[in-house]
């Protein structure tokens, strides 16, 4: 039988392995060879710990003791003193920084473990489809507990105290929103959720709602039971069809079970969701705009206030909350005020769910607790650069967000400090960028999104933003002049002044927060010509070194453009006002003549 | 199915299903089986996610093992999709990354028959909130 005593499982994560833990392998499994335990441990390539920093990581089954920066030398050690002789190797332990002392003990083996799932506890664990999965991990308990123990009021004071603060972007205090919408006085009201999710690269909210609609479900329950609302409404995009099956699926179930309905829990108290499609439109994520098109108008926001506390779907009362901050709710209740609020920073409570994405080796859905830094985001838990390469920025908060660089790798994550440093928390989108991301062409990226997505309403939105993107394709393409930048700056301002929405007023960050940090990118492109990170193509030319060149055709032949010519075994020459930069002939030099200028 | 029609009856419910397990019949009595979980969140499905599910149906029914398939939301490993928990009773649930035909025969075959890890283990790389509450 091959149960092994021991394993010892080395980190395979691309963080790990460049720092040979390849090699470690190979050498442990000598080791064990030569001490004759092959029969006694295993050696295990794993995926990443998530402390990429501290790597190689090594940790030992079944006493789960975790070694941090081994290298191949440390191999004999650890097979002969813990293998053989069940002595943990003190000098391999991780070292505190706070106490000092190495970590030797079973219990504390967790620190490497960098993120706390609250809002994600489910999503994973339980089938989604199941209700008694649910039901077996809390599912509706804290309806019951509100239902059938506390007042809305207390509810409310719960939520307030917890210091929950809204994950849809802008941050506004749950509980204070809660209560604003209790004390409106006119019937019916509404509890909507906010499924939109319309930043590029976030998937968020469709996570928690594909693997764990009902906390949302319920949590839309408890806030119906505060605000005295019977109706609950979710506004979920059309894309996501695989989220809308799960909802239907849960809420078919929570009714089936008396969850969902009239008189739930003997309590008096009635609820039911509905679902709402919308049609994928970024503004649609705008509250307002949400509700008009729930409304089946036109998705436009209008100015506020009112609020929708106040006048929100068909006039009447509404609150409306991101799917992650519901998905919260019904383990405050069940946990205290206290035991949230004991987590993440003073300002920013909890944790924080993000979808992590670009040039990074371990792209996924993380949640962590607010005061992570974005260096132990990007450098443990996301494994670090993909390919080695440099870091060079960080994208949060989407199209209404910046770029942060460097210099703010070591900033606690919370929404006062992301906003101080030029960027927003958001909802939730982080994108990591390298060396050959172009900033000029990251904030054109988003302009263009906006461009297209901007309902129209007002002519900050529709005409400045289009102005924008007209100025930074004229320096992408090499046109641009140093007035234009400034130009550039002096649009972003007004439009964030003066556009009706959210929207607009957020849609020059991308460009302020990239002007800001990378000022020398854009003069580049401006005074020199040049793209340093050679993405914009109108910046390029590709050339035939004719001292290398020796005339094989193959760049001619494959030219989609027809742009190259020369005799056979002559040297060729590209045509740059026919050349379309694709790169091809380049690909194709079989000798390394062409070359990027 | 009974409706649940105050907090006492959502409890028993709760109790329900952790308590006796024996006398109920396989499909309604999860948690003394081996549990295989593959996470079916959209990122998931696009990687392969439900031809890793059916290769594990196949699988289990032709060895008969005493094993259900279920499918889950996403795990977060989106890097290492399609993924798969196992779920062994009495054992720590073990992830599984980047799993296809080939993997599964060796999850079955090495670590659900013999109990012998495999490389290519996702290790958990988060606190729930009752490790971070203990810590
Ligand atoms: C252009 C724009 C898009 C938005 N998109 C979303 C979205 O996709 N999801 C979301 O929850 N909130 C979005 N919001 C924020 C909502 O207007 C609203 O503040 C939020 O749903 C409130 O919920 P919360 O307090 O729980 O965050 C967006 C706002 C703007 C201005
Ligand atoms: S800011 Fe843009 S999206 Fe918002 S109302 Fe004005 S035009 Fe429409
Ligand atoms: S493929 Fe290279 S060597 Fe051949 S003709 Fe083109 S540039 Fe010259």
């Amino acid at each position: 039988m091959a149960e092994y005593k021991n394993y010892i499982l080395v980190c395979g994560g691309t963080g790990c392995r460049a720092s040979r833990s390849s090699e470690l392998v190979e050498e442990l499994n000598k080791q064990l060879k030569i001490y004759q335990l092959e029969n006694d441990a295993k050696v295990l390539t794993t995926g990443c710990f998530g402390f990429c920093e501290k790597g190689p990581n090594v940790k030992i089954i079944p006493d789960n003791t975790f070694y941090t920066r081994v290298k191949p030398e440390d191999a004999e050690e650890i097979v002969k003193e813990h293998i053989l002789k069940g002595r943990k190797v003190q000098r391999l332990l991780y070292l505190d920084p706070d106490t000092n002392k190495h970590i030797s003990d079973d219990k504390h083996m967790e620190f490497y473990k960098k993120q706390v799932r609250i809002a994600l506890r489910n999503c994973g664990f339980i089938d989604p489809e199941n209700i008694k999965e649910s039901i077996e991990r809390d599912g509706y308990a804290a309806l019951g507990k509100v239902l059938t123990e506390l007042t809305p009021e207390q509810t409310i004071d719960i939520i307030l105290k917890s210091g929950l603060r809204g994950r849809g972007g802008a941050g506004f205090p749950t509980g204070k929103k809660w209560a604003i919408a209790s004390k409106s006085v006119a019937k019916p009201k509404y509890v909507i959720c906010n499924a939109d999710e319309g930043d590029p690269g976030a998937f968020m909210d469709r996570s928690i709602l594909e693997g764990d609609p009902h906390s949302v479900l319920e949590a839309m329950a408890i806030c119906g039971y505060c605000i005295g609302a019977e109706h609950g409404l979710i506004y979920v995009r059309a894309e996501y069809p695989l989220a809308i099956h799960r909802l239907q699926v849960a809420i078919k179930q929570a009714r089936e079970y008396g969850l969902l309905g009239n008189d739930i829990m003997g309590s008096g108290f009635n609820f039911d969701v509905e679902l709402r499609y919308g049609a994928g439109a970024f503004v649609c994520g705008e509250e307002t705009a949400l509700i008009h098109s729930m409304e089946g108008k036109r998705g436009e926001p209008t100015l506020k206030p009112p609020f929708p506390a106040v006048h929100g779907y068909l006039g009447q009362p509404s609150n409306v909350n991101n799917v992650e901050t519901f998905a919260n709710v019904p383990i405050i209740i069940l946990k205290g005020a206290d035991w949230f609020s004991s987590i993440g920073t003073a300002t920013s409570k909890g944790t924080k769910v993000f979808a992590l994405a670009g040039k990074i080796n371990n792209v996924g859905l993380i949640e962590v607790p607010m005061g992570t830094t974005l260096r132990e985001v990007i450098f443990d838990i996301g494994g670090g650069m993909k390919n080695g390469k440099k870091f060079k920025a960080v994208q949060t908060g989407g199209p209404s967000g910046g770029c942060l660089t460097e210099k703010h790798l070591d900033v606690p994550i919370d929404y006062d400090n992301l906003k101080a440093a030029g960027s927003i928390m958001g909802s939730g989108g982080m994108i990591v960028m390298d060396e050959d991301n172009c900033m000029v062409a990251v904030a054109k990226f988003y302009l263009e999104f906006i461009v297209g997505e901007s309902c129209g309403k007002c002519s900050p939105c529709r005409i400045g933003n289009m102005r924008m993107l007209e100025i930074l394709t004229k320096i992408c393409d090499g046109k641009g002049t140093m007035d234009d930048l400034y130009e550039l700056r002096d649009l972003a301002h007004v439009i964030k002044d003066t556009a009706l929405c959210g929207l607009g007023q957020t849609s020059p960050n991308p460009v302020l927060s990239t002007l800001d940090n990378f000022w020398d990118e854009y003069v580049a492109h401006v005074r020199d010509h040049k793209c340093p990170a050679g993405v914009c193509k109108n910046l390029m030319e590709y050339h035939i070194d004719p001292a290398i060149c020796v005339g094989c055709g193959a760049c001619q032949r494959n030219c989609p453009a027809d742009a190259i010519s020369g005799e056979k075994r002559a040297p060729h020459t590209i045509d740059q006002s026919k050349c379309i930069k694709c790169g091809t002939c380049r690909e194709k030099c079989k000798f390394g003549a062409i070359s990027i200028q | 199915m009974n409706k649940i029609k105050s907090l006492d009856d959502l409890r028993k419910m709760k109790q329900n299903m952790a308590g006796d397990l024996s006398i109920r019949e396989k499909s309604t009595n999860p948690e003394k089986m081996i549990q295989i979980r593959v996470a079916m969140a959209t990122c998931g499905i696009a990687a392969g996610a439900r031809g890793v599910m059916n290769a594990f149906v196949e699988k289990i029914e032709k060895d008969k093992i005493p094993a259900i398939v279920t499918q889950t939301g996403c795990m977060g490993f989106c890097y290492a999709e399609p993924t798969v928990e196992v779920r062994i009773p009495g054992k720590d649930p073990v992830v599984f990354g980047h799993v296809d035909a080939a993997k599964v025969e060796e999850i079955v075959d090495k670590y659900i028959v013999k109990g012998e890890l495999i490389d290519g283990i996702l290790p958990v790389s988060f606190q729930t909130i009752e490790e971070h509450e203990n810590k």
